[in-house]
């Protein structure tokens, strides 16, 4: 229950401020962003390429190179703030108890290794006391709706399609029974029938093992009754957040209205799509400061 | 008046081999039978999804995947059978736009050089300042300021490059312009400004597009007809209000089913 805010919630982003130092300029890839879910639920990250969306995910485990980013801010979990957890505590986390699923499935998987010994060797790691990986590889493969999963466990990345790499990475990074999946533009790079497809099946997951999912996405067209809460982000900043429901139904921020507005509707031909006019809008944004 | 573009019974056959001698084991059929038409002006789209051949359709409109067989005509004369060569004045009037706006720059390229290029191939007599003024204008057709035409495709957005790649379809003044998946690697915030750029030019320049995607609410935005298309065959086609309203089709109806509803 997210609206009676309970003491410590289950997951909390606290101003969190990350900058890229470059060789001449300082960029500030996300300005005080702040937000929290609860056990259970879903939020969903929404903006275009270079709102901070990514980085914000990344920053929440510690995976931005230590040498270009400045992250400042709190990320509580656990008790504990896992932005200042050495190197050897946050490891623990990442991958157990916080997994990630990447955009692009053909590049995140070793085209080396079959994808049934990709996942068995993250259960290695992080599940030590696991006696066989193999079955537990074999049976998430099933998990993710993988036909024939012992036979499929010996194939390699490339002789699947993008759609089943993904259930691959979904199975990897889930074979260790996260409580917070992270999932970056999961299909992005895939067909609408297969997004369908994808989306469906982490709703169904989150469902059946209660885990919170962390959804980075471009497009308003897959929140839609796939995630709880929505934060928009623009430029580094948290432009709304709120109910998904409510933001869907209500959008406050021209930001949102535009995101939502500009995708296509099927039997709804208009003769220009609302587009973002970024230039309208930093605009507002910099009066709004005052 | 026959269509700007027409294409009879076209198969893409590849054949399989395997083995040590390399023995023809089999073909896919990656196009299996396929006719259609585009008229003059118009767009027509083509959706479907990975696999079903709609990209191969494409390419072997402009040479770049060989025919097996049927025909292609182009403004009433056969093209299908041209060499590469013979297929050379047709390229001027057959354009493409491509998915990838990272890969389908050469990076090493200016915006210029690029641009350029085939106004140097199909108009040799132009001189260059005649090419820089027509570089430019292309630019600001495709909504991006003139004075970039020195800066290299890695200074521009994923949006800002597709509009580069838009401009260099548009240099040698085509009637058709093949788009395979112009916009499915684009934000979709992005994705709506490039549509409607799309639309504009076609109004102003009056070109035909063939429009290929496998988002079912983007080609139907954009399209006049839509075929459908599946393992190779064209399973439906109709206009792109029919395609909605009565989709005759069970592949129509589950592409129909993927669009998330807002």
């Amino acid at each position: 229950m997210p609206e009676t805010a309970p003491a410590r919630p289950f997951f909390e982003v606290k101003d969190l401020r990350i900058t890229f130092h470059g060789r001449d300029r300082v960029t500030e890839a996300v300005q005080g962003a702040t937000f929290r879910f609860a056990e259970g639920e879903t939020v969903a990250i929404v903006g275009e390429s270079g709102s901070g969306k990514s980085v914000t995910a990344m920053a929440l485990t510690q995976l931005l190179p230590p040498h270009v980013t400045k992250v400042s801010g709190e990320v509580n979990y656990q008790g504990k703030n896992l932005l200042t957890l050495p190197a050897r505590e946050i490891r623990k986390y990442r991958g157990k108890e916080i997994a990630y699923i990447f955009q692009e499935p053909g590049t995140s998987l070793n085209p080396v290794f079959t994808v049934g010994s990709q996942i068995a060797e993250v259960i290695k790691i992080h599940l030590p006391g696991e006696k066989d990986p193999k079955a537990r590889a074999i049976r998430f493969m099933d998990l993710v709706g993988i036909k024939d999963p012992a036979k499929r466990y010996g194939s390699y990345p490339h002789e699947l399609s993008g759609g089943m790499n993904q259930r691959i990475m979904i199975a990897m990074a889930l074979a260790c029974e996260p409580r917070i999946l992270v999932a970056d533009e999961p299909t992005t790079a895939l067909d609408v029938t297969i997004q369908k497809q994808i989306i469906d099946l982490l709703a169904d997951l989150k469902k059946r093992l209660g885990m919170s999912v962390i959804l980075i996405t471009h497009n308003f067209g897959i929140v839609k009754g796939f995630a709880d809460q929505v934060v928009v982000m623009f430029r580094g900043k948290i432009v709304e957040q709120g109910r998904t429901e409510d933001i869907l139904a209500n959008p406050k921020h021209p930001y949102t209205k535009a995101l939502i507005g500009c995708i296509p509707r099927l039997g709804q031909k208009v003769d220009r799509l609302p587009t973002i006019d970024h230039d309208q809008l930093a605009l507002a944004e910099s009066q709004a400061k005052g | 008046m026959p269509a700007l573009l027409q294409v009879r019974d076209l198969l893409v056959h590849y054949p399989l081999s395997s083995g040590f001698l390399r023995r023809r084991t089999g073909v896919v059929k990656a196009v299996d039978g396929v006719s259609f038409e585009v008229p003059a002006g118009k767009t027509v789209g083509l959706v479907g999804e990975s696999g079903s051949g709609k990209t191969t359709i494409g390419r072997a409109i402009v040479k770049l995947a060989p025919i097996t067989g049927g025909s292609i005509s182009f403004k009433g004369e056969e093209i299908a059978n041209l060499t590469r060569d013979e297929f050379r004045p047709w390229r001027k009037k057959i354009q493409m736009i491509f998915q990838d706006p990272y890969n389908s720059l050469n990076p090493r390229l200016t915006i210029f050089g690029i641009l350029a290029e085939p106004l140097e191939i199909h108009f040799p007599e132009m001189s260059r300042e005649a090419r820089r003024r027509k570089c430019a204008e292309l630019l600001t057709d495709v909504g991006l300021p003139s004075g970039h035409l020195d800066r290299y495709p890695h200074e521009f957005s994923g949006g800002q490059r597709q509009r580069i790649g838009i401009a260099r379809a548009l240099a040698v003044e085509p009637e058709l312009i093949i788009c395979d998946e112009p916009v499915s690697a684009l934000d979709v915030s992005v994705q709506a400004a490039i549509v409607n750029l799309l639309r504009d030019l076609q109004k102003r320049h009056g070109f035909a597009y063939l429009f290929i995607a496998h988002d079912l609410a983007v080609v139907e935005h954009i399209s006049d007809h839509v075929l459908v298309m599946n393992h190779g065959k064209i399973v439906e086609q109709n206009s792109s209000e029919e395609i909605y309203l009565h989709p005759q089709h069970d592949y129509t109806r589950r592409l129909l089913d993927a669009v998330p509803k807002l």
